[in-house]
């Protein structure tokens, strides 16, 4: 007779391993996104029901809003800048180069003006966020905070929730100026399009609906960075480890979360607007 | 009075506390004795609320303070001291800010008026002119009295203390085992302390409880601790590796200590 083979029982523990491990990181999953849902619902009670912290909020906005204008910038210029190279390129083709002004100014103000911003201000200030305040949950500041009879939300969130809301949105205004502009130094010194034409061209080009979708989607934008960096902040635990791993989750959730989200919002404006 | 009555905390799986029963009278100073990681203070943050206890109650002067609303254990924590472990100093404020901290955000004083009860404060802990330092420009045992000042700046009925020597050099651990039982004996403050120092368990406390394996198993005035024939506590007592409790406990609750719950 031959040998029992029960090598089969062995498959069966790793599929059930990879269930398990599956199943854990599923309810991690739920277990933030319910998380994120609940700090912005307190952080929105908060904000309406007791007044901010104005000086803080001023503190937040100076480093998150006038400490970034120098990132924005760059990004923002060089990103008009080949835009407007690329699409150059491409409408060379059908001799239509000066729809470039049109094209620049329509993807920065819709979408890359928004975008790019929310980025560069995630990787700087989300962060930062995260860091801080997941350095005050591990060596117990904000327990501090709550034994003082201080809430931490208050406190710490809602200062950060608006500098970050309001920062983002005028920073968006800012990136798409600055976009536009590399567009045109581009077009106007390389590629030898009339300014007046550029110029003329950029604003016929857009509609107050693009300008506006741009920063309604700014305004979640900065929603999402500041609330999972606070998130984050707030779910650290164990030291330094612990702080570095709350770093790298605010900025990966956040940017994953720009993305879905500004997919979301274009299609709505889409085929809804 | 505080009363503890049934107290039982999960962190998953792990049984922290496992039916904690105590009671601590007014004005005295409770020292609660265990090792490291065995849920002291765990036990103190459900005292002042920062944690809520999966079952059983906690009652102070008759009010279960896991069951009232935010304002209502604001209030309470008004009241209410803590010292931490590792004195949990607000990093971006001042010296000056941090042991003001309730009266900047809960009282009208004018600023000469808190500048004057924080310098008050520091120099009962034996602290003058380092008001406007930074927390990271101090030593570990000045931060710590620096958090013990933060404490008692509202003058409260009942501090808790974490491990208020750990971490200090003797002299400076005596000074403030002095200090809490001045504060004891001048305002009949009721305080708890948790430690595993067991010169200043002797010294501070009226009585001593240990805590082992999620439960109170000794109760008594420091004498009769001392004088205890139960091998739990005379291994503990006597800080020796021989005994009931083994080292593998160590590991049992390592993983605990990391576990704290988040506060929102």
């Amino acid at each position: 007779m031959a040998r029992l083979d029960f090598s089969f029982l062995k498959k069966i523990a790793n599929v059930q391993k990879w269930l398990e491990n599956f199943g854990d990181a599923f309810l991690g999953f739920l277990e933030d996104t319910g998380g994120i849902v609940v700090l912005f619902w307190k952080t929105i009670v908060m904000t309406v029901s007791k007044t901010p912290r104005w000086y803080s909020t001023l503190e937040q906005s100076f480093k998150i809003g006038v400490l970034s204008l120098p990132l924005v910038m760059l990004t923002s210029l060089f990103t008009g800048m080949v835009l407007c190279l690329q699409s150059a390129y491409q409408l060379r083709i059908f001799a239509a180069e000066q729809f470039t002004a049109d094209l620049v100014a329509l993807s920065v103000t819709r979408e890359l003006g928004p975008v790019l911003t929310a980025m560069m201000v995630a990787g700087r200030v989300g962060a930062s966020m995260a860091a801080e305040l997941g350095t005050m949950k591990v060596t117990e500041q904000i327990d501090a905070l709550d034994s003082l009879a201080t809430n931490p939300i208050h406190f710490l969130v809602v200062p950060r929730f608006i500098a970050t809301v309001s920062m983002l949105f005028l920073l968006t205004i800012y990136a798409d100026l600055i976009g536009m502009l590399g567009g045109f130094l581009v077009a106007v010194f390389k590629l030898g399009i009339s300014q007046y034409i550029y110029i003329n061209r950029s604003f016929s080009a857009l509609v107050m609906k693009d300008i506006y979708t741009g920063l309604i989607k700014s305004v979640v934008f900065g929603v999402i960075i500041s609330i999972v960096g606070c998130y984050y902040g707030f779910k650290a635990r164990g030291g330094a480890e612990g702080v570095g791993h709350a770093t790298t989750m605010a900025v990966v959730v956040s940017f994953i979360l720009i993305i879905v989200f500004d997919t979301f919002f274009t299609a709505l404006f889409y085929f809804v607007f | 009075m505080i009363e503890i009555i049934e107290l039982n905390k999960f962190f998953n799986q792990h049984h922290v506390l496992r039916g904690v029963n105590l009671k601590i009278e007014t004005g005295e100073t409770m020292v609660i004795i265990g090792r490291s990681g065995c849920g002291k203070s765990v036990l103190l943050k459900h005292i002042i609320g920062l944690m809520k206890p999966d079952s059983g109650k906690i009652l102070i002067d008759g009010v279960n303070i896991s069951e009232i609303d935010e304002a209502e254990v604001n209030h309470f924590r008004t009241q209410i001291g803590m010292l931490f472990q590792g004195a949990a100093l607000f990093d971006s404020h001042t010296v000056r800010e941090n042991v003001g901290f309730s009266l900047y955000e809960h009282t009208h004083l004018a600023a000469q008026e808190i500048d004057s009860r924080v310098r008050e404060k520091l120099r009962l802990v034996g602290l003058s002119g380092i008001e406007d330092l930074m927390p990271a420009e101090l030593s570990g045992g000045m931060k710590k009295r620096v958090g013990l000042a933060r404490a008692i700046c509202t003058d409260p009925k009942i501090i808790l203390y974490d491990e208020p020597t750990t971490g200090l050099d003797p002299i400076m651990a005596d000074a403030i085992n002095e200090l809490i039982i001045r504060m004891q004996k001048r305002l009949q403050v009721t305080s708890i302390a948790v430690t595993h120092d067991m010169s200043s368990a002797y010294k501070i406390g009226t009585r001593i409880a240990m805590l082992y394996d999620g439960k109170i198993v000794a109760l008594g005035t420091p004498d009769e601790i001392r004088q205890t024939n139960d091998p739990l506590v005379k291994q503990f007592i006597t800080g020796s590796a021989r005994g009931p409790i083994t080292a593998e406990e160590t590991q049992k609750y390592s993983v605990v200590a990391d576990q704290n719950e988040t506060s929102v």
